[in-house]
This record gives C-alpha cells, structure tokens and sequence, in this order.
C-alpha cells in the first residue's frame, strides 16, 4: 500500500522517473531484509545443515571423516542412556512447566486485573521482567547462600525445628535443578501471557459479570480461554529452553542428574562430534515435534 | 478492575512472594560480597570489608577476569550495534510484501526455539569443518545474534504494528522524499523502541553463555570465565564478581529507562 502512495508522491519525485522510482521502492524490502537473511543464514542454517551432514560422518582418532554412516544415530537411539535422558529432561521440562505456567498466570492476572493505574502496572512488569537482562549464571550462583549445607533455608529449618541435622538434597539435587529453572524461565511465562490478558476487552469480564458469573467462573470461561495464545508461547519458551538446557541440569545438580544438552556436551568435552551431531538432530525433531503439537492445540498467529 | 478483597489481597501477596523470589538471591550475594577476609560463601557474616572486591582487582586473581570483561564488553557493544541496524532494516521491510517474509519470519522465531547448544555445536562444528580457529569476534558474534535478532526483530515488529500510517502519508502529502519521511518522521517517533532493541541486543550478549560455550574459541567471554570459577573458586570473591556484573546490567537497564522517559517527556513537551 505505501508503495504506491510512494510512488504517487507528486513533489520532491521530479528528479527521479516515475518507473526508476517504483523500481527502488520494490528492491527497497528485499534490500533491508538482506542483513537479516545473511545473520540468519550464515550462523543458523548452515551451522544446523553442518550438524546434520557430521551426524552421518565418522571419527577416527578425533578427526571427523566425511562419509554417510547411520552408527551415530543407531548407538544413539539403540542406547539405553540415551532414552533414560531424554525421560529425566522430560520430566524435568513437564514440573517446570507447570510450575511457571502456576506462577507466571497468577503474577499476569494480578498484575493486568487487579492493578488498576496503567503506570503501575508497567512499573511492577518491568520489576518481573527485567532480570531477564541479568546473568543466568550469577543468579544461578545466587542460590548457594540459601540452599547450601550451611545456608539459610537449612538454619531456619533446624532453628524452628523441622530438622535436627541440615538437608543435604537442598543444592546439587533435582530439586535444585527445577528451583533454579523456575527461578530463570518464569519471567518467559509472564511476559506473554501478560501482553495476551492486557488486550482481553474489558466488557467481556464484565458482560460475563452481569451475567452472574462469579471470580472463578470469568476466570474460567473467559480470562484463561482468552489468553491461550499467551500461554501457548510461554510453553513453546519454557518446554525448548529446558530441553535443550545443560548448564543449569550441570551446575544446580553438581552432575547428578542428566539431561539431553548435558549428554551433548560430555560428548563433545569427549570430542566425538559425530555422535553429538546425531544427538542433535534428535533433539531438534524431539523439539520442534513439542512446538508443532502446541501449536496444533492453540492458534497464537493473533499475537504476532 | 477489582474492589480489594482478600482475593486481591491473596493476589498481592503471592506478587510480592514472587518478586522476593526473584530478587532475593541476588541481595543475598550482594550481602555475602561484602564479608570480611575469613568469611565464607554462607552466613553467618564475618566482619564486614571490601576484601573480596579488592582481590578481583589484583592480578594474581583467578582466571583472566580483566580480559574476559574487555572481550564482553567490546562484542556486547558489536552485537548491540548490528542488532539495532539489522532489526530496523528487517522491521521496515516487513511492513511491505516482499517475497520470501514468511520463510524469513519463520527463520527468525527459529533462532528463539532452536535449542542453544545447537546453535554453539553448530557454530563450533562450521568453523572446524571449514579450517577456520572459532575466535569471539566471529563465530560468538554470529552465536549472539542469533539470540538478539529475534527479541530485536519481534520488537520492531510490535512498534510498527501500532505505527500510525497517517503521520507518514501527511510528511508524503507535503512533499517530504521518503529518506525524508523516514529521517523526520518514523525515526523520532520509534527512537524510543530502538533504545529498548540496543538495550537487548547489549544485555542478552554480555550475559550470554550456552551459544557461546563452543564458539568462544581460546579466549572466554565473561559467562564463560564466571562459569570456569564457580567450579574452582570457593571463596566470596565469586560473589564479589557476580554482584559488580550485576549492579553493570541493572545500573545499563536504569540508565535505559532514564533516557527513554526523557526522550517521551521532551516529546510530549515539543508536542504540547
């Protein structure tokens, strides 16, 4: 539409022929779109073509040999570590999911429907949002003065009397892993559920209201109904984030526990880049398998 | 919306839980960065000094927290920048039809779903495959903006959805070129918004580490050093690190919002 009003604009278009004109303004998007394309293509595509392409090489004394082989994906697949991992990540990606969706919905529905001025309203979605610009490795570290032999969760423990001797399944456990990824991945939860609740229109709560509808019921029929889309994009963050983490599963389990990512990484501290390739291409079918099926369930197209 | 019941207090206060929550541990090691020389990574605090802070500073620190901070800091400022220029021009094209948008899109929101240790094995593997030393300016830069271009992306995307269309037809009915058009009218009026990209572009650099892992090549970024010391330094000045990279990202993220509310106000008062 702007290409034509463009290309209509009588002053100022007196140097430039008309056709020469039109001619830029359509190569002008392809022109802007260009950086994009390279960035994109050069460290997204072809990195991901390479996995593909190493997972059916061979290595012989570190060196990668290209040939096409299916070993790397048989011992993968066949491998009875390998399906055991991907059950502790799943289980891991299934608590932490449903522990941000609880929290990140109950955080974006106070803060859209029960805080009336707009300007405080933005204030507290900054608070939540922005240690999302902070490190993930330092708020990682943050939790050892609480959850440590020695830390405050286990003093106040032993000092109100739950305990007589400190918890040693507090840091370097699973609980801690779900813990840190809580405390890291719900702010992706709030943030669009969030934007989705704000542009649910006021009058359908109230209509629902009038109507004689109680909290629980708008809530029910009409709140979380509405804000799907939302959830649905917190879930394809949440679920891809935690299946394909490895340094939280690293650090909070002390290497106790497993995870996909983490099993790449030994793999490839081990320099068998093959069988890290075919791990990958796994992962990435097992994950955007997890995102077809979200979004077969919810259209988040109005969001974007 | 709601008159204050206890639901909306019960509301309140699971909010105020959860910004403890989040905020809590960081104070904490804030707190714990200002113990005295024999003080260790858990209460109780013993004596209070700057201890931990001056032993970062002295050379025989652990690890090269110098040189990986100048690193971060210099491909934060580049990421920033390619960022702010890439999402713009990407933005302003997606305002027309141009064939191949939805494959680009698509290839966009990919960059946020595709797990990050693909992205840095896949990085990694290209630079090994094609003979060439994986180096922070190259393949970590690449690693970054793979992550920074989506957020900068979808956040021009927003912007120009709510742009309105009316202002720029005015300028063009006037008789202002389109260089003009976008010089005088769109720039000022999504300058704030590109401050929120560069604001992205640079934080999600600086902090970022599992892209970076295995593109880094021989020199660490700061993550990575930080990550290096959690596994060999057990003494405070870890916290003493973590709260200076920390007050660095919070203090950029004040000084963001600082000037984007000056820019409305002495927009509105130009307006008014």
């Amino acid at each position: 539409m702007s290409t034509t009003t463009i290309a209509a604009a009588p002053v100022g278009a007196a140097d430039m022929p008309g056709a020469r004109r039109r001619r830029w303004a359509s190569a002008l998007p392809y022109l802007q779109a260009l950086p994009l394309w390279l960035v994109l293509g050069v460290f997204l595509l072809i990195p991901i073509a390479t996995i593909v392409a190493v997972s059916f090489w061979d290595d012989q004394e570190y060196a990668l040999v290209p040939t096409f082989i299916l070993d790397n994906y048989r011992d993968a697949l066949g491998s009875h570590v390998t399906w055991s991992t991907y059950v502790s990540t799943l289980r891991y990606a299934a608590i932490v999911w449903a522990a941000t969706l609880g929290i990140g919905f109950t955080v974006a529905y106070f803060l859209s429907f029960h805080v009336r001025s707009t300007l405080w309203q933005m204030v507290l979605f900054q608070l939540c949002a922005i240690p999302f610009l902070t490190s993930n490795v330092i708020r990682m570290i943050s939790w050892i003065p609480f959850l440590g032999r020695n830390g405050l969760l286990n003093r106040s423990l032993m000092a109100v009397g739950i305990t007589d001797h400190p918890l040693e399944f507090l840091l370097f456990s699973p609980f801690a892993v779900v813990l840190a990824f809580v405390h890291l991945y719900t702010l992706f939860m709030v943030v669009p559920i969030f934007n989705t609740m704000m542009r649910i229109d006021r009058a359908l709560v109230e209509a629902a209201r009038d109507a004689g509808a109680g909290p629980v019921a708008v809530l029910r029929h009409v709140i979380v109904p509405l804000s799907l889309p939302g959830i649905a994009i917190g879930t394809i963050f949440v679920v891809t984030l935690v299946m394909g983490d490895f340094v939280t599963v690293q650090m909070m389990s002390g290497g106790q526990s497993a995870s996909v990512g983490l099993m790449m990484k030994n793999q490839i501290s081990l320099l068998q880049y093959p069988s890290a390739a075919a791990q990958a291409v796994v992962l990435l079918i097992t994950v955007l398998l997890m995102v077809w099926a979200i979004l077969r369930v919810v259209d988040i197209r109005k969001e974007l | 919306m709601e008159k204050s019941g206890p639901r909306h207090w019960a509301l309140a206060a699971f909010f105020a839980l959860f910004v403890l929550f989040l905020y809590g541990p960081t104070v904490t090691i804030v707190i714990l960065s200002f113990q005295g020389p024999d003080g260790g990574l858990t209460f109780p605090m013993r004596g209070f000094s700057l201890h931990w802070f001056a032993n970062l500073f002295q050379p025989q620190m652990v690890g090269d927290f110098g040189g990986s901070f100048e690193r971060s800091l210099a491909l934060a400022m580049i990421v920033m920048g390619l960022t702010v220029l890439i999402s713009l021009g990407a933005g302003l094209a997606f305002r027309r039809r141009f064939f191949g948008a939805t494959a680009l899109f698509y290839l966009t929101i990919a960059g946020l779903i595709v797990p990050s240790i693909l992205i840095s094995l896949g990085i990694g593997l290209m630079f090994n495959v094609a003979g060439i030393p994986p180096n922070w300016w190259s393949s970590a830069l690449g690693a970054h903006l793979t992550w920074t271009l989506p957020f900068g992306v979808l956040i021009m995307f927003a912007v120009f959805n709510r742009f309105d269309h009316s202002l720029e037809e005015a300028a063009q009915d006037l008789g202002a070129s389109p260089w003009q058009v976008f010089r005088h009218v769109v720039l000022p009026l999504i300058a704030p918004s590109l401050v929120g990209v560069a604001l992205f572009g640079f934080s999600l650099s600086y902090d970022e580490f599992s892209r970076t892992i295995m593109a880094a090549g021989s020199d660490n970024t700061l993550p990575l050093e930080i990550f290096a010391m959690t596994t060999n330094v057990t003494t405070p000045v870890l916290y003493a690190l973590g709260s200076l990279t920390t007050a660095f990202s919070l203090g950029l993220v004040v000084l963001v919002l600082v000037l984007v509310l000056g820019m409305r106000r002495r927009r509105r008062a130009a307006a008014g």
